[in-house]
């Protein structure tokens, strides 16, 4: 939402009212996006089908699971599994074509689902896929989407009210597409909480063509890394960061940082001046204008926690940070702080962790 | 170096570059300025007094599109101890005037609109340009400069340097000496944020009223120094100098200092609840007339804080920058127009106006500034009030008439209303920053 | 080859303000700056113009003063700057500006040669939709190129186009066609400081202002606040975290003591560091 925060704008915008013209009146129901890569469910897309489930209830509709991928078993399972995080239907489109994720395939099989069956709601996780297929296909839809919400509620008229920041956060917006179906959101992994799991029978599963040949598509996927067998930072999707500051000091005590990392299974990453003293390279830098990250862990020590670095790590379930200035701005957004010397703590917190965590160890603690 | 020749190059777009560049391009001279910061004003520290004088003589509408944020109605001089302070308070209606002799800006959104000016003007400014050396020929003449930018050399007839206190440009060119840090103060300000409403109702201001307070004293142990606070629209700008020297033999940081000063009571109540966001630091040239260097020579003339041009008991420095950037750019122009090279003998021109203007003549008259402010602190409480109110509003006025005309212009009882400025002078002899 | 760049100016997201009280935002003094993310758009087109020769055209549709980071963009060496300015633009959601966008870029084309790409950059520091640049790419039938982390191959010849895409478990190695859009990844490349002769032409250079109209836009109905779907009914400040960091001592023995404080608080860390250990 480019003009989110432009206050008298959305002032005028908010005096905006509800007209929806009768064509879109047929839109119902609730539709949760299952991004899956490979058999692969992203967690969002369960995440999601606890909100939906939520929002369904609200508004008395069923709660269906969209599923796009090759024809397969695990395709199948996806669908199958969708039931056991609550879906009350499934919809399916599934040709070999879709076996990766490419914009103009997964375009089409979403746009024919809904100008097909027309739900009044569609949401999908805000992820590198999310956004891809989200952009394009609310563009081709001509409706509303707002982007990498974080909040989502219906109204009393019973329209979706989704909450985002903007700003890179220090701001929150709530957001409504009154007049237009379906409305769009993506939503944040990890905000919603992940929903109980329950064995459920397999549930009506419709199933739609993709109408499309190999020979449409013009893009082609020559092949795929994935992450684990790749050296390449991992860092935005990394489940627990270490990062050091310019509070270390010297290139060499990021070294510490690094052990710290390994000893843990993390990834590491720096500030800005960092990359810019040539310390690390640019693609570990979090931040603005560097890597977003949402880890379950990060860990900072030597970072001050300028905004442009804080907006780059509050989606961090939980932050540990370590300053020697009790005043360090990183403090304000830090869960746990710790005021000392990083370059005398990192190598004694590396030692106590490998100890702890170490394969022998866990043994005896087992027996 | 590339083959475009300007006639003069102005190094900085702080206060003396800008009205140098300005004045140059509207004499229609072929001008190029190099800003090291993002823009003119983003590497300057924030909220500062303007003396409304010296701009009308550049920009003289300045006050239908200038970023202003208040006039001064009011003035407090505090002397405070750890958790006191005795105050002289002086507000005047007067103040309110049609136009007002002295406002509050913020340098960062002043000096972006005053390099607009400089553009319209003609001149061409380049930001995020570092000069990194003045070019030199065999006789040591200044030709040009060298930018950090790819192939960043440039030819000119001068070279304007308004680099600020620093310096560096002319001293590694070996055309002056490196500022003393004795006779250098570090300033650290910050702004803090506060809804207008409620800033306005702590100093009772109304409309765009605003208030100044400067305090010395005990501040933190050992160590004296000169806190101020200034009013804008919305913010506050608060800060505190001192010696470079004192913070190196005391091993006090500006820092340190700073969070003392607020967390004075009489300042923290002005400031509870504030949000601050810009912490800046900066140094202050502090020598007076004794420090100023070298001001001219072949090729190159120096202005603004980089020629030490600092009048700190008045805490005027950025209408001195602005006079001597005006004024070099004039003398310049006249030896344009003679078709006359830039020589030192030449350039002296500049020196000669700059003497005869009220820059010189009142950096000569606090020369001996110590000996001038020997006044007992007491003083100041036997003072009549209506005596100190004329004095106030005399010594707070800054029109470029010199001060020593004005004072003869005074009745002889003034003399002893010099006692306002003797308490200044005196707290601030206490906080060495203003020796 | 002609590349276009679409490019937003900012406020400087560092200095943001909310008014407690009111809760809008306080945009006074508050400095604007190229969108961060842009900068890697346009030190991308900048190298492959120096590879492959051809023009680099800079869009940004803004207010008036968006002229400032126009400049900007061309101090670095791009050839010239389309600022797309109108009222009927103002208060654009994603839709409406991709509406605009395209057409000024439909536009771009007619007057100084059809793109081979259209760069973005991932998002913008205000919006931070991401949704900009797949809305262009639809709008005018580009193929589609998003989170592009590095560009393998071009071939203007047979037209096609090879990169790596960020995707969320992995990279993708794509074979594409052009004209395409790419919206390049962050942290990609370095943006270099231009040349002085580069800065002194962009210093002089007269940008090219269209209005709508100027930009051939048919229905001024799909522009800014009208043609924008989604609607922001509120604008507020996130409550501040109350608590600051807990401050914890670790004694003596800090190595121990931080993994025990740490576990106490987060219970399900310990099984998934665990985890994670073991995968090494
Ligand atoms: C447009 C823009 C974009 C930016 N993007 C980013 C970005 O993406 N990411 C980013 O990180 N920054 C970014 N920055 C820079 C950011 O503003 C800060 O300058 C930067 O984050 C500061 O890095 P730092 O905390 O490592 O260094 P500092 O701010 O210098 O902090 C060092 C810290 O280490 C502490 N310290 C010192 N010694 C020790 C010790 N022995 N043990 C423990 N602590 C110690 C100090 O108390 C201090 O808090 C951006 C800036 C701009 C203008
Ligand atoms: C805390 C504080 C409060 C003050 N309060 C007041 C006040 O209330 N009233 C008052 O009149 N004065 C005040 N002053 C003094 C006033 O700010 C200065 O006297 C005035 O700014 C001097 O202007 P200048 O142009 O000479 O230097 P500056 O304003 O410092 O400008 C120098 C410019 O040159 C640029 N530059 C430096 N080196 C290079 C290079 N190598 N290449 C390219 N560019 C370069 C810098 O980025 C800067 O923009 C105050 C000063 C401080 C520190
Ligand atoms: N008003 C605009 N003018 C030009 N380009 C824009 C504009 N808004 C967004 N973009 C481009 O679209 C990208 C994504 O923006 P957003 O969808 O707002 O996150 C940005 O990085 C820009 O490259």
């Amino acid at each position: 939402m480019n003009d989110t925060a432009k206050a008298p704008a959305s002032a005028g915008r908010a005096a905006a009212k509800k007209e929806l013209p009768e064509h879109l009146k047929a839109y119902k129901h609730v539709w949760i996006f299952i991004e899956q890569e490979r058999g692969q469910v992203h967690p969002v897309s369960w995440e999601l089908m606890g909100a939906g489930r939520i929002l369904a209830n609200k508004l008395g509709v069923d709660l269906a699971a969209v599923v796009v991928g090759a024809r397969n078993e695990a395709t199948q399972a996806v669908v199958r599994e969708s039931f056991n995080y609550g879906a009350d239907l499934a919809y399916l489109v599934a040709d070999d074509i879709l076996m990766d994720y490419r914009n103009e395939s997964y375009t089409k099989a979403m746009t024919d689902l809904v100008n097909t069956y027309q739900p009044e709601i569609l949401l999908l996780g805000a992820t590198t896929l999310g956004r891809d297929l989200a952009g394009s296909v609310a563009t081709t839809l001509l409706t509303g989407l707002t982007a990498d919400c974080t909040e989502l509620d219906v109204d009393a008229e019973g329209s979706l009210a989704a909450t985002r920041p903007t700003f890179g956060g220090s701001l929150l917006c709530t957001i409504f597409t009154l007049n237009y179906r379906p409305q769009m959101a993506t939503v944040r992994p990890r905000v919603m909480p992940m929903p109980e799991r329950l064995e459920k029978p397999l549930g009506r599963v419709v199933e739609h063509p993709l109408g499309m040949v190999e020979d449409d598509i013009v893009t082609k996927v020559l092949s795929f890394l994935p992450d684990r067998d790749s050296t390449k930072s991992n860092l935005a999707f990394a489940d627990v960061v270490v990062a050091g500051g310019l509070g270390l000091g010297s290139p060499e005590n990021f070294q510490l940082i690094r052990q710290l990392a390994a000893s843990i299974g993390a990834e590491f990453g720096c500030s800005r001046p960092l990359v810019q003293k040539g310390w690390v390279s640019s693609d570990r830098q979090i931040g603005q204008t560097g890597k977003t990250i949402r880890p379950k862990l990060y860990i900072a020590a030597g970072i001050s926690g300028a905004i442009q670095h804080r907006v780059g790590v509050e989606g961090a379930d939980y932050i540990v940070a370590i300053n020697t200035d009790k005043n360090a701005p990183i403090f304000d957004f830090a869960h746990v702080g710790i005021v000392t010397d990083a370059v005398r703590l990192l190598p004694i917190l590396t030692e106590a962790f490998s100890k702890r965590l170490s394969p022998h160890q866990r043994d005896r603690l087992a027996s | 170096m590339i083959d475009e020749r300007f006639d003069a190059i102005v190094v900085g777009a702080g206060m003396a570059g800008n009205a140098a560049a300005l004045t140059l391009a509207k004499r229609g001279l072929k001008v190029l300025q190099l800003e090291r910061g993002e823009y003119s004003g983003s590497k300057n520290v924030q909220g500062a007094i303007l003396y409304a004088d010296m701009l009308e003589k550049l920009v003289p509408n300045f006050r239908e599109d200038a970023p202003l944020e208040r006039h001064l109605v009011e003035q407090r001089f505090w002397m405070m101890d750890d958790n006191s302070h005795t105050g002289l308070h002086y507000r005047s209606d007067e103040f309110n005037e049609e136009r007002p002799n002295r406002y509050t800006i913020i340098r960062a959104q002043f000096d972006k609109w005053f390099s607009k000016k400089v553009q319209e003007a003609g001149a061409v400014v380049l930001c995020e340009t570092t000069v990194l050396e003045l070019l030199q020929d065999a006789y040591g003449k200044v030709i040009g400069v060298r930018s950090d930018r790819i192939s960043g050399k440039i030819g000119a007839d001068v070279v304007v340097l308004a680099e600020g206190v620093s310096g560096l440009l002319g001293t590694r060119a070996g055309l002056r000496k490196m500022p003393d840090k004795n006779n250098v103060a570090l300033a650290v300000k910050e702004m803090h944020f506060l809804p207008q409403e409620t800033l306005e109702a702590r100093f009772n201001l109304r409309g765009d009223e605003g208030a100044v307070i400067e305090a010395v004293g005990t501040i933190s142990q050992g160590m004296t120094g000169m806190g101020f606070i200034y009013t804008n629209k919305e913010s506050i700008s608060l800060g505190i100098g001192c010696l470079v020297a004192d913070f190196e033999k005391t091993g006090q940081t500006p820092y340190g200092l700073l969070e003392k000063f607020k967390q004075h009571p009489s300042v923290a109540a002005l400031i509870a609840g504030s949000e601050v966001k810009e912490y800046a630091a900066h140094l202050i040239p502090e020598g007076g007339f004794k420090a100023i260097p070298q001001l001219y020579g072949d090729g190159w003339v120096v202005v603004g804080d980089a020629a030490q041009l600092n009048n700190a008991v008045h805490r005027e420095g950025s209408n001195l920058a602005m006079t001597s950037g005006r004024l070099a750019a004039e003398a310049i122009f006249q030896i344009k127009s003679r078709r006359d090279p830039m020589t030192k003998k030449n350039l002296s021109l500049y020196k000669k106006m700059l003497d005869e203007s009220f820059v010189m003549k009142d950096l000569k008259k606090y020369r001996d500034m110590p000996d001038l402010l020997h006044i007992q602190a007491q003083n100041f409480f036997l003072t009549y009030p209506q005596l100190v109110s004329k004095a106030m509003t005399n010594f707070l006025r800054v029109d470029g008439t010199p001060k020593r005309e004005k004072e003869k212009a005074t009745f002889r009882s003034f003399l002893t209303a010099r006692s306002p400025m003797g308490l200044v002078g005196d707290a601030v002899r206490l906080a060495r920053a203003w020796r | 080859m002609h590349i276009v760049v679409c490019m937003k100016q900012v406020p400087d997201s560092a200095q943001i303000r909310v008014h407690p009280v009111t809760n809008t935002i306080m945009r006074q003094g508050v400095p604007t700056i190229i969108n961060p993310y842009d900068l890697f758009a346009i030190e991308e087109a900048l190298r492959l113009r120096q590879q492959f020769g051809g023009e680099v055209t800079i869009l940004t549709m803004g207010p008036p003063s968006a002229e400032d980071s126009l400049r900007k963009a061309l101090s670095f060496g791009a050839d010239r700057a389309v600022l797309l300015t109108d009222r009927f633009f103002a208060g654009a959601d994603t839709l409406a500006t991709t509406y605009a966008l395209a057409t000024a870029i439909r536009k771009i084309g007619k007057e100084f040669g059809p793109p081979d790409i259209v760069f973005t950059g991932k998002q913008t520091i205000d919006g931070d939709t991401a949704q900009v640049g797949p809305g262009v790419a639809k709008r005018l039938g580009l193929m589609q190129l998003t989170y592009v982390s590095h560009i393998d191959k071009v071939d203007l010849k047979s037209g096609t186009i090879e990169v790596e895409r960020r995707s969320e478990g992995g990279v993708q190695k794509l074979r594409s066609k052009m004209p395409c859009l790419i919206s390049i990844l962050e942290g990609v490349n370095e943006m270099r400081i231009g040349s002085l002769t580069d800065a002194l032409k962009a210093a002089r250079a007269t940008i090219i202002k269209w209005s709508a109209q100027d930009a051939g836009v048919e229905d001024i109905a799909k522009c800014g606040l009208r043609g924008s779907p989604t609607i922001v009914k509120r604008v507020f400040a996130p409550k501040p975290r109350a608590e600051k960091a807990e401050f914890i001592e670790l004694g003596d023995k800090p190595g121990d003591a931080f993994i025990e404080e740490l576990f106490k608080r987060r219970p399900k860390l310990e099984a998934e560091l665990e985890q994670l250990t073991r995968g090494y």
